[in-house]
């Protein structure tokens, strides 16, 4: 019987109320009395010189209040960038200047040049029609290895290359697998592309700036994950705004997905252009800037190799990678192609030897940055590629293959030797789980209909499992990491019982405003309907690193839960006060405090009240009011895991693929929400079979942007997506944060490519294209049909 | 982008050689010019209106002459640019052979478009180029040969001439004002 209420339930979204009415308050409603209109001159050359600006005569439209140029940001600091990446030979990474507007030159077609601030958009377009600029077009690099090669072009001149770190992990144990991969049985060989990916969140980005002169207040509206990040980065790297004179907002967000994460020029651009113009500033993202100007997924390039014994057991992994930066550095960007996808390569097997090299590269192409997964996709996908063909090049069960080298139950907690340490987990368990819920015994029933109407069908399955729960800091400062990745709440309860929850993490869809208050439910024993959840406003709540990494309730949750607690310790004092009894006798059950063995009682709302209304109180032992803040800072990451499985019918005349059945098994600990967990999977899921199938972000060789509308980047659509089989049963809880929680996020997106792919080259060879051993992703029917020929 | 051409044209090759160096004959081919001016030796400045799929522009470029061999082959090179719409720029080889029934035409064309004809256009601009080729060979046609029974079929983009003014042939028209 599942429960009604707090953890475990599955209420509505209390959110989708004002979401599903058109009540909801997305930056984009945020109108400040008497703003001007921002619009962004951007270059529509991949790489080129800037000799000169001429603003003369656009200066000169009707309604132009400014317009700016890289020179006014001369004195101003350039986006930072928060992760320091040491490559193998012990040198820091290379970092280049990132202006806000560009400084002498442009270096990937959407860099801003301009920006012109008018009474309305309008206006400003018009006016930016009217700026001369004196361009003189340099060559362009856009292929990563070309951008590596001698003599290239380069995309920083003051840089000594294009490569801005080449990484080795564990560089220690280079020779060891070296030799395995020499000793070994077997090796196979896969070399891949992870196609290059926009977010594309339903929202585009959107910053409203606003200046009180009579205070000397700046407050930045925007669409961001971490508005505290943005405060940080913004106010002490970029514009010199000491944090308690800058207040960032990030309202409803439209979604994220990673790529609101990062901070943007264009909210520096708002916040400093409202002080300059003396007048509030908002820019909107049209989809086509969003395009050329949000940070960008993916783009790696691989060579993976997996070396196994005689009797199959894997003994080495050794990939490398050419990871493209584009153009500068996003904020997170070093992280995403080592630490995030390094430290994955061990997967969830027992390979004792794993070697990781990441070439990582300036092109000129928009700079790219976490998208779902960041990083754990990548390794999943390359790693459960290559298990996959070299189960085919064995003439072994991919699914058993697998099971011989899974990381056992008594393993754990087990030390990878790629410096990661899984506290828990059951791998059998969710592939038991998968095998019942795809009807795996029914495949070969399923692909003999499939022939009888002409269509190739394949199985896909596959594993994965990712780092959540983002991130212990002493362990990511020693990784380079220019931030604490710890999260905080402050739990307020009001004198008539009421809680209102304010949390440094951030809901952009994930349900936290439904979730959070069903943790604290639990706790107390009252209804979620007492609770109220704040986020997103750096004004009231306290500094927290926000919503990324599958972090919210792993982090916040956690420090959600810790600040809890503190309130119930006071709240205890408290009714040992009012029920004359000892502290330690105090038991909080279902809103009422008891003392033990005694019928002794008062309930929730009277002693919140007795701390508001200290008259019968304990006022020289305990302060009066009920207001606790906690930071939590997690031991270790969280690991969910899990095993996928993608069945689809490939047409033999034309390539198309359709997703027939697809099927998740995944292990998050324990979950809060199971209904808001099945959503978070069936999304990135669509995101995953999208990656797979449909959409890729492409350059031509001059650096010009091909797909910056949703008539050339496909997205996935419903009917592109089959219903899916989800599954979270299988729960082996997280050891080290109080509620044994691993996080749900990105799970979908990283597990499900690979599966696709599989089930593509399963259905491939049981048409008796045996030839064919992998094709690049997307799986568009032209590329499915040219690799059967 | 790239593509290759051919044309018979019912006039000598002198007077197709001639007219393409005209401006005022390339203004009357160009489909939707507004203005052409300059010469064959200082090269060409012009304004071309133009729609690409979902975006109109106002191009303003320059158009150079090189490597002449008149009246057998040249090359024009040249780059428009329409603001927000973004850039095109390339180059165009053209062949002139006497043949029995006038002259041969044939051309090379390399053409790249950037900025937003780029990102929201890519997929058209093979067949925008196509079809501009196609409307300016036609009205050259008509420049060239103006008694030529067929000059194929005609987009008939944006000039507003009738087809009788076409008949007398624009050569004619320019020199009768």
């Amino acid at each position: 019987m599942p429960k009604d209420h707090g953890i475990g339930a599955a209420p509505k979204r209390r959110e989708d109320v004002r979401f599903l009415t058109g009540a909801g308050n997305y930056t984009d409603d945020i109108n400040v009395r008497g703003q001007a209109y921002v619009y962004f001159l951007r270059s529509d050359v991949a790489h080129g010189r800037i000799n000169g600006i001429d603003t003369g005569a656009a200066a000169a439209m009707p309604g132009v209040v400014r317009i700016f140029t890289g020179a006014d940001f001369e004195g101003v600091g350039g986006m930072p960038c928060g992760w320091q990446v040491t490559d193998r030979h012990g040198e820091v990474m290379q970092e280049p200047a990132h202006p806000i507007l560009a400084q002498g030159k442009v270096r990937h077609v959407g860099d801003p040049i301009a920006a012109i601030v008018a009474d309305t958009l309008e206006q400003a377009r018009d006016a930016a029609e009217a700026i001369e600029v004196d361009m003189e077009e340099l060559p362009a690099v856009i292929d990563m290895k070309a951008a590596l090669a001698d003599g290239s072009t380069k995309v920083h001149d003051d840089l000594t290359s294009n490569l801005c770190y080449d990484w080795g992990f564990v560089e220690e144990n280079r020779d060891a697998v070296d030799q395995a991969i020499k000793d070994a049985a077997h090796v196979t060989t896969l070399e891949l592309v992870n196609n290059r990916l926009v977010a594309n969140p339903m929202e585009p980005r959107v910053a409203v700036g606003d200046y009180n002169r009579g205070t000397d207040d700046s407050t930045l509206y925007t669409t961001s994950q971490n508005p505290h990040v943005i405060r940080l980065l913004m106010g002490a790297f970029v514009l010199g705004i000491p944090e308690h004179k800058l207040r960032v907002v990030a309202p409803d967000v439209g979604g994220g997905f990673g790529t609101k994460i990062f901070h943007y020029a264009e909210e520096a651009f708002c916040t400093f252009a409202a002080k300059a113009c003396n007048r509030p500033v908002k820019w909107t993202a049209s989809r086509t800037e969003a395009f050329m100007s949000d940070a960008h997924g993916r783009d790696h390039v691989t060579k993976i190799e997996l070396a196994l014994d005689a009797d199959n057991n894997f003994t080495a992994v050794r990939t490398e990678t050419h990871a493209n930066m584009g153009a500068y550095l996003s904020t997170f960007a070093p992280s995403v192609p080592t630490w995030l996808h390094g430290t994955l390569m061990a997967g969830n097997y027992r390979t004792p030897l794993i070697y990781v090299n990441v070439k990582a590269v300036f092109t000129n192409t928009v700079p790219v940055d976490a998208y779902r997964g960041a990083g754990r996709p990548e390794a999943t996908f390359q790693l459960e590629r290559v298990i996959d063909k070299a189960a085919r090049e064995l003439g072994v069960d991919p699914i058993a293959l697998r099971r011989q080298n899974f990381i056992q139950p008594d393993q754990f907690p087990y030390a990878t030797p790629v410096a990661v340490e899984y506290d828990t987990g059951d791998y059998d368990a969710t592939m038991n789980k998968l095998e019942e819920i795809a009807d795996l015994s029914g495949f070969a029933a399923r692909r003999a209909a499939s022939e009888a109407k002409g269509k190739w069908r394949g199985l896909g399955v596959n594993c994965y499992i990712e780092a959540c729960g983002i991130a212990p800091s002493n362990l990511v400062g020693q990784l380079g990491a220019r931030a604490g990745l710890y999260e905080s709440a402050t739990v307020r309860v009001n004198a008539t019982g009421g809680l209102v929850v304010m949390t440094g993490s951030h809901s952009h869809g994930q349900g936290h405003e439904t979730t959070f208050p069903q943790v604290i439910a639990e706790m107390i024993g009252i209804d979620e309907s007492m609770v109220e959840i704040v986020h997103g406003d750096t004004a009231n709540t306290p500094m927290g690193m926000g919503t990324y990494g599958s972090r919210s309730i792993a982090v916040g949750g956690s420090a959600m839960v810790r600040a809890a607690e503190k309130i119930i310790n006071k709240t205890k004092k408290i009714a040992a006060h009012l029920l004359e009894a000892s502290e330690a006798d105090i038991e909080l059950k279902d809103g009422n405090f008891t003392v033990a063995g005694t019928d002794k009682s008062v309930d929730w709302g009277s002693v919140c009240l007795a701390a508001y209304v200290p008259h019968n109180y304990p006022l020289e032992d305990i302060e009066p009011g009920l207001e606790e803040t906690a930071f939590y800072d997690p031991a270790n990451f969280t690991y969910p895991a899990g095993a996928y499985s993608c069945e689809v019918e490939v047409d033999p005349e034309t390539g198309k693929v359709t997703i027939e059945r697809f099927a998740a098994a995944d292990d998050f600990g324990n979950v809060i929400n199971p209904m808001i967990v099945e959503g978070q999977v069936h999304g990135g899921l669509a995101q995953g079979i999208g990656q797979a199938l449909l959409e890729n972000c492409a350059y031509d060789e001059t650096g010009q942007l091909l797909s910056a509308s949703y008539m050339d980047y496909a997205m996935p659509r419903a009917d592109d997506l089959p219903f899916y089989s989800v599954d979270h049963s299988c729960q082996t809880p997280c050891t080290h944060n109080p509620l044994g929680v691993k996080g749900c996020g990105e799970a979908g997106a990283i597990g499900s490519p690979p599966a696709v792919v599989n089930a593509v080259i399963d259905a491939l060879h049981s048409g008796g294209k045996t030839g064919v051993l992998h094709i690049d992703m997307p799986l568009s029917p032209d590329r499915v049909w040219a690799a059967m020929q | 982008m790239d593509m290759t051409g051919t044309r018979i044209l019912a006039a000598d090759r002198a007077t197709v050689w001639a007219a393409l160096l005209d401006p005022e004959v390339l203004k009357a081919c160009v489909p939707g010019c507004q203005e052409m001016a300059g010469s064959a030796e200082e090269g060409f400045t012009a304004t071309v209106v133009q729609k690409v799929g979902p975006v109109k522009a106002t191009f303003k470029g320059t158009v150079t002459l090189s490597d002449m061999t008149p009246p057998e082959r040249l090359t024009l090179s040249g780059e428009g640019k329409g603001g927000a719409a973004g850039f095109a720029k390339g180059g165009a080889d053209v062949r002139l052979t006497e043949v029995p029934e006038g002259t041969q035409l044939d051309y090379e064309v390399e053409a790249k478009v950037g900025g937003k004809l780029a990102q929201l256009g890519s997929r058209i601009v093979d067949g925008f180029a196509r079809k501009m080729a196609d409307q300016f060979f036609d009205r050259f046609q008509d420049a060239v040969a103006p008694e030529a029974p067929d000059a194929g079929p005609d987009g008939d983009e944006g000039q507003g001439e009738t087809s009788d003014e076409k008949k007398k042939g624009w050569l004619g028209r320019i020199v009768s004002g």
